[in-house]
């Protein structure tokens, strides 16, 4: 059947439906009430980085090896290393900012971390009330516990974890069969001096 | 400039001046920061020069400064609609640049990530169109219910809504396990459902037909001689998709066909979008059938300290918009030497002035609109 303005009516139906069904379906209202109401966050999904730490705060797993910051796109990282009276590096950050007016939220810093130090936060809410400042994340602000991780990605942080606990276990392997070796080596050649 | 008040002489006939005047780039019907010099006489279009640079942001100079891998996280804010295909492009350049092959589990995924984003990019293009023809709010909330739920898909593969920055050399980045795919596959049965109701509220609606039919007409031979591509160009009657001519990725395999208008006006570049999402739609479903097993990420691409042999090469993929191409040039370090970019929407806005002369105002702003521009794809 057509008839002058059937497509004007059909349109508004199309309008009504959608509009009653908002009552009643699901499905046809989108929006949330936010704040009251929160849409749950996917695991993958990422806004700004943040440093891991095990035990306590002094001692993160960043080692200051500053492959994030060269890597970083657009540059928003700034490291520096700490160091011990004499001069020595401590394979620890002193300094680790972040000006997160700056970062783009790419994830590259999380993919180039030989460390797994620098991951992602799902935390979107970090509006500030200065322009400059305040946007800069310190160290401090940037430390969280590998637990808060573990809260917020436990599929990533389950695989990390075991990355970590593998990597250790064949540390520790390696170091006991050098010093085995080690032994062995010098129960096998005579000690210096008592050939005379 | 102002216009002299007319006079009018004895003999009746009006003698009038033509005004010049901006349009932009603060309005909101020129989707962006574009400005649009306009000739007028009276209400009708004489010239319209568009003026473009509000959003450079220096990106080309800026890649040859930057690692390889750098520069893709920047390809997602070209044309931030579609970040999945710009991300393509790019990796498809760097690939041919460096000879590496994808696995074929990568290249499906590509295949799924890129046709989403031209069902949403074409949705939420519809639904502007029609947002500038004066249907305020609720097409474009329509298109932008659907565009939604491909974009919390993208964010729980790639981790971000529109910046995803998901594809790399020799594959991507996380691979997707069987929810993410059930997941696609309820948007892709889905889709079809939201493209038929929102036919009903445009296809045959009479004051859209009244708008759009034979307004701002893109001839065939000007279509070619502009280089235009994409939607503007099919809607002229070019048959030509860089899908079907170089048949990248496993586009060759797949069963789909190339939508074609005949007038070349507004309503066709309306409805040429509709007829691609009905085949990106038939894509998916063979893409999301066939979905092979295996790594998603060729082994012998480094992260960092990534070299490419020097030379150069050009990497093209049909984007929702038209033909978005990488043209680059390696002198074997770690850094381009050349980056360019051909942007679709930058090269389709050439012809603005062609179809806008004649029409009237009101009309130049739906002309606009169906080119379907994203600012940070034309200033780059």
């Amino acid at each position: 059947m057509n008839y002058p303005g059937k497509g004007l009516v059909e349109g508004l139906a199309v309008t009504a439906r959608n509009f009653v069904g908002s009552y009643f379906y699901k499905d046809r209202l989108t929006t949330v009430q936010y704040p009251e109401e929160r849409i749950q966050t996917p695991e993958n999904s990422r806004t700004f980085p943040f440093l891991v730490f095990d035990e306590s705060p002094d001692k993160p797993r960043c080692t200051a090896c500053k492959i994030c910051e060269v890597e970083c796109p657009p540059k928003c990282i700034y490291i520096v290393m700490d160091r011990d009276d004499k001069g020595k590096p401590l394979q620890r950050p002193k300094a680790f900012d972040i000006d997160i007016s700056v970062c783009m939220q790419c994830q590259i810093c999380v993919e180039v971390c030989p460390f797994e130090s620098i991951k992602m936060d799902n935390d979107y809410e970090k509006s500030k009330y200065g322009r400059f400042n305040d946007l800069v994340q310190r160290l401090p602000d940037l430390l969280k516990s590998n637990d808060y991780y573990r809260q917020i990605k436990p599929v990533k942080a389950a695989e990390v974890d075991a990355k970590l606990k593998a990597e250790a276990e064949a540390k520790a392997a390696k170091k006991a069969a050098a010093v085995a070796a080690a032994a062995a080596k010098a129960a096998a050649t005579p000690p210096a001096g008592s050939a005379t | 400039m102002i216009a002299a008040p007319s006079t009018i002489p004895a003999g009746g006939a009006i003698t009038t001046q033509l005004l010049e005047i901006s349009i932009g780039p603060q309005h909101p019907s020129t989707h962006g920061v574009f400005r649009m010099d306009v000739v007028l006489d009276g209400e009708v279009v004489r010239a319209l020069k568009p003026v473009v640079g509000y959003l450079h942001r220096n990106h080309e100079q800026l890649a040859e400064k930057m690692s390889w891998l750098g520069s893709m996280p920047y390809t997602d804010r070209l044309d931030y609609f579609n970040s999945m295909s710009n991300n393509w492009a790019y990796a498809l350049a760097v690939e041919k640049l460096a000879g590496i092959k994808v696995p074929e589990r990568a290249e499906y995924i590509r295949v799924i990530m890129a046709e989403l984003s031209r069902l949403q990019n074409h949705a939420s293009a519809i639904g502007f169109l029609l947002q500038d023809c004066g249907a305020w709010g609720t097409p474009l909330l329509y298109a932008f219910k659907e565009r939604e739920k491909i974009l919390d898909f993208f964010e729980t593969v790639s981790g971000s809504r529109m910046m995803c920055n998901y594809f790399r050399f020799g594959g991507v980045r996380v691979d997707l396990n069987d929810e993410m795919l059930a997941m696609a596959r309820k948007i892709v049965a889905e889709f079809p459902k939201f493209l038929d109701e929102f036919e009903k509220l445009m296809t045959t609606n009479e004051v859209v037909l009244a708008r759009c039919q034979r307004v701002g007409i893109l001839p065939k031979e000007l279509a070619i001689a502009g280089s235009i591509s994409g939607p503007v160009a099919r809607a002229s009657g070019v048959e030509y998709d860089i899908r079907k001519v170089d048949k990248y990725g496993v586009y060759g395999q797949l069963e789909f066909g190339v939508p074609v208008g005949a007038v070349g006006d507004v309503y066709d570049r309306y409805y040429i979008r509709v007829l691609e999402m009905r085949e990106s739609v038939k894509i998916l479903q063979q893409v999301l059938r066939d979905i092979p097993a295996g790594p998603v990420q060729a082994v012998e691409v480094k992260l960092r300290g990534f070299k490419i042999p020097a030379g150069d090469g050009y990497g093209r993929v049909e984007g929702a918009k038209g033909e978005l191409g990488f043209y680059l040039v390696s002198e074997g370090g770690p850094k381009p030497y050349r980056y360019h970019i051909r942007p679709p929407s930058f090269i389709n806005l050439t012809v603005l002035e062609d179809m806008c002369v004649g029409h009237k105002v009101a009309d130049a702003i739906i002309i606009l609109g169906s080119i379907d521009i994203v600012l940070g794809e034309v200033d780059r």
